[in-house]
């Protein structure tokens, strides 16, 4: 029981630590890129703009989708019902 | 956890609070209250998710009916101004995606309509976490039913894959509108590898994998954020209650009052950008998915 609600914990971190290091790291390259190219051409900014924030929400669903498994488990652990 | 529970017998521990919240209201298809204890059970359904996703719709559609009703040619006022701006944008966005000037004639007003109804149901996030259930403590089992609420219908698996299905459906019929039912067929066997029949079987399961993995991912997407950003909302009203019922400037727990007040701001604030994209990013999807319906390999 102690075990599980453990591992759980440990599991929790790691889901969100994991996600956030992999969603920053999508969201800071893009980002950059974004800067590069609207640098390069001003022009298509409004554009780009668009698009960025497009993949930004899809970066950030993932992450936030592993946040919400892991607030779940945190506080209706399905694990030590068992 | 300790403080919550020297606070008196009443007062719900941490963990407690959350499931409550977490918790549907939820009725079997003969109106009896049941708790669902499986994660897939279709023989019950959340009414407050239906009851509020309901309300949010017809609300929505009302006042887009009256901006159309009221509109002039003339000086336009500051709603029809608006209405105006977020129709014209939809309309670009789908000119960018979707060629087909015939079917864009469904499938704009379509995305408009999405992108309307799913932001004003992310909204109900922006309504503080405990008013609307808080309302239901005092009137719902008065009214006979089971002390549930959750306010935010898109925090509802069910509601997010059932409106990703119904896009699936528009997807399926524009295929079949578009191509043929023999067109789409001969596509669905022979993209995306090639036509040869040694290689239908596997055009034919990656086909399957495709659309499965766009619906499903469409709907997680917006339940994780909707979910994700719900329960940090009930986290921040925790630290508040935790400091109200150990309101003592001594202890540390003091802070806490604070620390409610800063991040719920900033948890708002950060949360007006997530409500207004997802909404967006479903309505671009929607009209990609379709979008894609139409292209033919």
């Amino acid at each position: 029981m102690e075990n599980v609600l453990g591992f759980v914990a440990l599991a929790c971190g790691l889901i969100v630590g994991l996600g956030a290091i992999g969603a920053s790291i999508g969201i800071a390259l893009m980002g950059g890129k974004f800067l590069e190219a609207s640098a390069r051409q001003p022009e298509l900014m409004n554009e780009l703009q668009t698009k960025m924030f497009i993949l930004a929400g899809l970066i950030d669903a993932a992450f936030l989708i592993g946040v919400a498994i892991a607030l779940l488990f945190a506080f209706a652990n399905p694990f030590v019902l068992a | 956890m300790a403080t919550a529970d020297t606070a008196g017998t009443h007062a719900p521990k941490a963990g407690e609070y959350i499931q409550h919240h977490l918790q549907h209201l939820q009725k079997d298809f003969s109106f009896e209250s049941v708790k669902q204890t499986s994660i897939v059970d279709f023989s019950l359904f959340n009414l407050d998710s239906v009851f509020y996703s309901v309300i949010l719709g017809v609300l929505g559609c009302f006042f887009l009916w009256r901006a159309a009703r009221k509109a002039t040619s003339g000086v336009p006022g500051r709603f029809q101004a608006a209405v105006e701006l977020l129709s014209e944008m939809v309309e670009n966005q789908a000119k960018g995606v979707v060629r087909n000037a015939k079917s864009r004639k469904l499938v704009s007003p379509l995305a408009l309509t999405v992108f309307v109804w799913i932001f004003l149901m992310n909204a109900m996030d922006m309504l503080p976490v405990d008013a609307l259930p808080s309302l239901w403590h005092s009137a719902g089992p008065a009214m006979g039913f089971a002390d549930y609420m959750r306010v935010v219908p898109t925090a509802d698996l069910s509601t997010t894959l059932g409106l990703s299905l119904s896009v699936l459906l528009v997807c399926l019929f524009y295929n079949i509108k578009i191509k043929g039912a023999g067109g789409w067929a001969h596509e669905l066997v022979a993209a995306p590898f090639g036509d040869h029949v040694v290689l239908y079987p596997i055009n034919f399961l990656m086909q399957m994998i495709e659309f499965t993995a766009k619906t499903v991912s469409h709907g997680m997407r917006l339940f994780g954020n909707m979910f994700a950003g719900e329960l940090v909302f009930m986290l921040i009203a925790l630290m508040g209650g935790t400091w109200a019922w150990q309101f003592n400037p001594i202890s540390g727990m003091f802070w806490l009052g604070i620390g409610h007040v800063v991040a719920g701001t900033v948890w708002s604030i950060f949360h007006i950008l997530v409500i207004t994209l997802q909404a967006f990013i479903f309505m671009m999807l929607t009209l990609i998915y379709v979008g894609q319906a139409h292209d033919s390999h």
